[in-house]
Formats: structure tokens, C-alpha cells, sequence
């Protein structure tokens, strides 16, 4: 009879191990190996790197706010990634919102702490009209909205190839990598090639590259540097509560442990003359 | 048996005397859940009625201050429901706690279900107890499948899409019914709006369900792993504190593993397209529901006819309200059914390939594999368990749960 209890307990262990495995995972499985970053804000006591997130910030104002909106932030949410309130009000001091004034015109206002990121488009007509035809996305919660989350969005920003510059050895070479049939592969004169978008024709070109943006705190400006910080960002972003979470799952978790090591003994207390 | 014990509790507090005397609450208490008889030999099995109760109540308490704070409308529940993770004060705890609930509360009712079918709890004279309990698995999946719709992303929009469709299927009025479930001509606004409602009163009625099952539960007691009566209070043990404390223990440790989701990998368990807002307009490569509906899923896809795919994927879930009748053999627990526990777990294999193949795109061979895994299934209620009561050579019993107990004790 132990012996079912082992095999009832393998077989609901291997149960549930698979489902998890198959979950998620399952979608991912035919796309190219993403790169396996280290992020700062892994694992149970992960945090943001601020100086990161900061330059993040830089690279998301600078280069993706012109086509990309991120319309669940407010620029006070900058105060949690280790700035003050006044560098903060320094940093919007130029950037002027549509609002309606008192007499219910239509006017431009100095932004506010408690307004959210402008968008670049007035709305999503307009920004499909702009870019031949579809919005670029919405990036607040961009990191949670791909599978691989930060690995993607640094693997599809530093992922671009000049696809049609490449020589025809190379050009084979990638295709077999990437498992694409040369022959069914509809490259366009308006499309980018990425290795990590699927189906690897991107409408956006290529929107980092080395000396992109010139960091305020002197940081080298490398393609993969600005990657690393703008994805930085956008996980605060997408999940600007991850520290309280972590902080507060050790408590949690610390807390349970004891408590079901007190229960445990009781519960062997109560049983003793019983079993 | 809960008739079978002592005089009615005399109460020294006179308050609770005096109610007592108008409204026995507090006798129902003392006798259904202080002095009730249990069979002492319960494994850890045993604990995920409790724990499955626990989540209940807590996806309850979590669920109606995330109501408080959503907002039902296409072009504000995405928002809304960002905005409870960004800005309402512990809003993300809360709903992170609801979401990964939502899996959780389905892992504990799923082996709850395989210790009742491991040790046959759904036999005589247990059978309506039983379909209580399937009936809350419907509940259950209604309620979860209208909860996954409210946030609006792409996975809702598309679920509640494909699922909704499937009632097109019945023949002459499917279509006039799924406009009816819909309100609309497409799943829209009026959609969102009566899955919100349902989805906040559902369930109430399975706290309803739940509080029959506990009363056919009590009638005749709990099984246990022997699958054998109790015979005697030799037998047996009060329920508190024996149960009440080795329940905690169980509800306390799979609270850790819980918490480790709900703190460390929330979105784990879901999927990446759920944070794209809906787009009526934009199809996902591969719509899939959440985990705990894929092996309904694969049986659903495994059917090359739409009509036959609904029909078995209800049947899955129908086929277990006749299982007490379905199994002929006259042991309960499959401790003593020699081929029959080998069945059992060829059954739980079986349910994990199909949720695999639920996951997978319906191609290449994940086709054929779930065709198998679909007809296994069926083969498993519908044919081996009439078969294998009739043929099989259960092996001896012990005389009562205290020899057992007792036996085991002096080895």
C-alpha cells in the first residue's frame, strides 16, 4: 500500500510538473533561442537597478516615445526608480499636454506630476496613419506581454539583421538557423528583418544603435547597453511593485514555514497515542 | 453515524445557551465539526477538502474588493484592472492572490477528485455526494471562465469567442443562443457586463453546493483509505481537534507553495497575451484557454466534427456524474483492487497528455495523440470500470480501521 502512495505521489508530481512545463512554455517552443540575460530584478530578491532604469527612461523618451505611448504610467511613478520629486519636475518641465481649458478650448499645458506619459498620437488612428498602417504598441505593460518577457524585447531590440546587405553564404546560413524557406520568405523593401520577431519581418526599423542617446550620467552608450537599460525600464514599468512583492513573499513564506512547523508539532502532539 | 453519538452539548456561557435553545447553532457546531466521528486512518488525501473550502472563501474575500475596484466596460476593464496592480494600496497582493487562486483552488479540487476516485468515495452510499461535487467542478469552470474574460485582454476576448461559439453548434438554435449569451452580434460590451455579474454570483451558489455536499457528507461520514465502515469509536476519532489540526497543517502547507506563486511567479501560470488589450480585430496565433481547462480543451479539438467536439467535451465532465454506477466493483478503495489502482494512474497519465495536447496547436502528432488520449478516456469510464468490477479479484481486507491502524503500528 506505501508503495501506491510513492507511485500516486510520482504520478501526481510528474501530473502537475508537466502542465506547468507544457503551460506557458508550450507557445514558445518553435521560436530561435532567445539570449539568457541576468536581470537585476530576477529571483526572489531581485530589485531595479535604478541607475538602469534611469537611463531606461532616457532611451524611452528620447527614441520609443515618438511612436510608442505608455499610457498606464504617470510621470510621478519616475519617483520609484530613485529619483526626487524635483529632478522629476526637471525632466518634464518641457513637455507641454493637451488638455481643455476653462472656457473649453482645446489648449497646451505644462505636464504635472500626477499626468500620465504624453502619448505621441492624438489617437490609435492617428498613430496607424503615421506608421503605414498599424499603432505601434503600447509599452506599459509590454515585458509581461511577450513570452520571454525582458530576454524578448532585448532580444528583438538588438536582433535586427541588414537582411538584403547580407552575402549569399550568410544570408543561407541564417536562414537554416532561423529554420525560414527562402522560397515562401516575402521579404519587402519596407520590411526590417529581426530574428526574434515572429515570422522575423519587423515594421519598425531598427531603433537603437550605438550612440543613440548620450547618458547624462556619462555611461557608455552601446547598442547593447541602451537595450539593457530601456528593458530595465519597461519591466518597472510592467511591474513597478515587484520589490514590495518580494519583500513581502519572504515575510509570507518565512512566516508559513514557522507556522507550519508549530502546527506540525501539535498535530504529532495530539496524534501521539493515536497512530 | 452523526446520529450515532451522545446527548446534546449542555453550554455553560447562558447567552449561547439561550440561542442555542432558539437556533442550534452551536450544538450544530459541537456535533458536526467538534465531536463528529472520523475515521482515524485519513492520509494527507484526506486534506484537500479543507484546503479546497480555504480557497473558496478566500477567492471570495479577494474577489469583492477586486469588484469594488473594476470596472466592467471594454474600454476601461484593461485599465481598471492595471490600475488595481499599480495604484489601489495593495492591489496587486490582492489580485495576484485571486489569480494564482484561481489555479490553486482547481489544483486542490483536481486531487481532491483523484482521492475520491482513488478510493472510491463516490460508492454507495455516497453517490450523491459525489454529484454534489461535480456539480461544483461545473460551477467552477463556469465561474473560472468568466473570471479569465474580465480583464479584457486578448485571451479573454478570444476565450470567451471560441467557448461562446461552441453553443453554435447545437443544431436549428445555436445561433439565436450564442447571440443570446452574448447580447450582441459579437462578444461586446453587454458581454463583458452579464460575465461580470455571473461571475460575482456563481459563486455564492457554489458556497450553496458546497454546504449540501458537507450535509450528504455527514450523513454517512467520511470514506477513508481503507475504504471500509467504521465499525465502532475504536474506529474513529473526533474531528477536533484530530482533523481540525492536521487540516491546518495540510491548508498551512500548501499555502507556502501558493504563496511562492503568488509572490515570486504570478504571471507563471498564465498567458503573455492576456496583457495585449483586446483587438476584435487582431486573432492570437493560438488561442488557448488556461491550464486547468486543456484536457477538456484537447478532448473539445480531438473531434474533427464541431458538433461531436462540444458533445465530448460535455461528455467528459457528464460521464462522471454516472461513475458510481459506471464502476461495478464492490470495493471502494483501490488499495484492495490489485488492477484497478494500476488503472487509476493510467487515468491521471492520461489527463496529463491531454492537457498537453490542449496546449499544443492542433498539428502534426498532437492530432492522432489526443485522439488516442480523448478515446482512452471514454474507454476508461465506459467500458474498463464496468468490465473490472466484474472481473477482478480484489484482495483481502482487514477486519476494521483499528486492526489496521493497529497492525501497522506494531510492525
Amino acid at each position: 500500500m506505501r508503495k501506491f502512495f510513492a507511485t500516486g505521489a510520482i504520478a501526481l508530481a510528474a501530473a502537475v510538473t508537466t502542465s506547468l512545463a507544457f503551460g506557458p512554455a508550450a507557445i514558445a517552443a518553435d521560436e530561435p533561442k532567445l539570449p539568457e540575460l541576468h536581470w537585476h530584478f530576477e529571483g526572489p530578491f531581485g530589485t531595479y537597478d535604478r541607475a538602469a532604469a534611469q537611463r531606461g527612461y532616457q532611451v524611452y523618451k528620447e527614441v520609443c516615445s515618438a511612436c510608442h505611448s505608455m499610457s498606464l504610467l504617470a510621470y510621478r511613478n519616475l519617483m520609484e526608480i530613485g529619483l526626487t520629486e524635483n529632478q522629476v519636475k526637471g525632466l518634464i518641465a518641457d513637455i507641454q499636454l493637451p488638455d481643455i481649458g476653462d472656457d473649453g478650448a482645446a489648449i497646451e499645458r505644462p505636464a504635472r506630476l500626477s499626468d500620465h506619459f504624453r502619448k505621441p498620437f492624438a489617437n490609435a488612428l492617428a498613430a496607424a496613419a503615421a506608421n503605414g498602417g498599424k499603432a505601434p504598441p503600447d509599452l506599459s505593460v509590454m515585458i509581461k506581454a511577450r513570452d520571454g518577457g525582458p530576454d524578448y524585447v532585448y532580444g528583438l531590440l538588438t536582433g535586427y539583421v541588414d537582411y538584403d546587405a547580407l552575402s549569399p553564404d550568410a544570408k543561407a546560413k541564417l536562414n537554416k538557423e532561423l529554420d525560414i524557406d527562402p522560397s515562401t520568405f516575402a521579404f519587402g523593401k519596407d520590411d526590417n528583418f529581426n530574428k526574434y520577431f515572429p515570422g522575423h519581418r519587423i515594421a519598425m526599423p531598427p531603433p537603437l544603435s550605438d550612440g543613440k542617446v548620450t547618458y547624462v550620467d556619462g555611461t557608455k552608450a552601446t547598442l547593447d547597453q541602451e537595450a539593457r537599460d530601456v528593458v530595465e525600464f519597461l519591466a518597472f514599468a510592467a511591474d513597478p511593485h515587484l520589490e514590495d512583492r518580494n519583500r513581502v513573499g519572504i515575510r509570507v513564506i518565512l512566516f508559513l514555514l514557522v507556522l507550519a512547523g508549530f502546527v506540525y508539532a501539535v498535530k504529532r502532539q495530539i496524534w501521539a497515542n493515536k497512530h | 453515524m452523526a446520529s450515532s453519538h451522545g446527548a446534546p452539548p449542555v453550554f455553560k456561557n447562558k447567552i449561547v445557551a439561550w440561542i442555542d435553545y432558539r437556533l442550534p447553532i452551536f450544538s450544530y457546531m459541537e456535533k458536526e465539526y467538534n465531536t463528529f466521528p472520523t475515521p482515524r486512518n485519513f492520509n494527507y488525501f484526506w486534506n484537500f477538502g479543507a484546503i479546497a473550502t480555504v480557497m473558496l472563501v478566500l477567492m471570495i474575500a479577494t474577489g469583492i474588493v477586486l469588484a469594488t475596484n473594476y470596472t466592467p466596460n471594454v474600454d476601461m476593464a484593461f485599465d481598471s484592472v492595471e490600475r488595481i496592480m499599480r495604484d489601489v494600496p495593495s492591489g496587486w497582493l490582492i489580485r495576484n492572490l485571486h489569480m494564482v487562486g484561481a489555479s490553486f483552488f482547481f489544483i486542490a479540487v483536481y486531487i481532491h477528485i483523484f482521492r475520491g476516485i482513488y478510493y472510491g468515495s463516490y460508492k454507495s452510499p455516497r453517490e450523491l455526494l459525489w454529484i454534489l461535487g461535480v456539480v461544483i467542478l461545473l460551477l467552477m469552470m463556469a465561474t473560472a471562465f468568466m473570471g479569465y474574460v474580465l480583464p479584457w485582454g486578448q485571451m479573454s476576448f478570444w476565450g470567451a469567442t471560441v467557448i461562446t461559439n461552441l453553443f453554435s453548434a447545437i443544431p436549428v438554435v445555436g445561433q439565436s443562443i450564442v447571440t443570446w449569451l452574448w447580447g450582441g452580434f459579437a462578444v461586446d460590451n453587454p458581454t463583458l457586463n452579464r460575465f461580470f455579474a455571473l461571475h460575482y454570483l456563481l459563486p455564492f451558489i457554489i458556497v450553496a453546493v458546497v454546504a449540501l455536499h458537507v450535509v450528504a457528507l455527514h450523513q454517512h461520514g467520511s470514506n477513508n483509505p481503507l475504504g471500509i465502515d467504521p465499525k465502532g469509536p475504536q474506529d474513529t476519532v473526533p474531528f477536533h481537534p484530530y482533523y481540525t489540526m492536521k487540516d491546518g497543517f495540510g491548508i498551512t502547507v500548501f499555502m507556502i507553495i501558493y504563496a511562492g506563486f503568488v509572490f515570486f511567479a504570478p504571471d507563471y501560470l498564465g498567458d503573455a497575451d492576456n496583457y495585449i488589450p483586446a483587438n476584435p480585430l487582431v486573432t492570437p496565433t493560438h488561442i488557448v484557454p488556461e491550464w486547468y481547462f486543456l484536457p477538456f480543451y484537447a478532448i473539445l479539438r480531438a473531434i474533427p466534427d464541431k458538433l461531436g467536439g462540444v458533445l465530448a467535451m460535455f461528455g467528459a465532465i457528464a460521464v462522471l456524474f454516472v461513475l458510481p454506477w459506471l464502476d461495478t466493483s464492490r470495493v471502494r478503495s483501490a488499495t484492495f483492487r490489485p488492477i484497478y489502482q494500476w488503472f487509476v494512474f493510467v487515468l491521471v497519465i492520461d489527463f496529463v497528455v491531454l492537457g498537453a495536447c490542449g496546449a499544443k496547436p492542433p498539428e502534426g502528432f498532437w492530432v492522432p495523440l489526443s485522439q488516442v488520449a480523448t478515446a482512452y478516456y471514454f474507454f476508461h469510464f465506459l467500458v474498463l470500470l464496468p468490465v473490472l468490477g466484474k472481473i477482478e479479484r480484489p484482495l483481502p481486507m482487514p477486519a476494521s480501521i483499528a486492526d489496521s491502524v493497529l497492525i501497522k503500528k506494531a510492525v
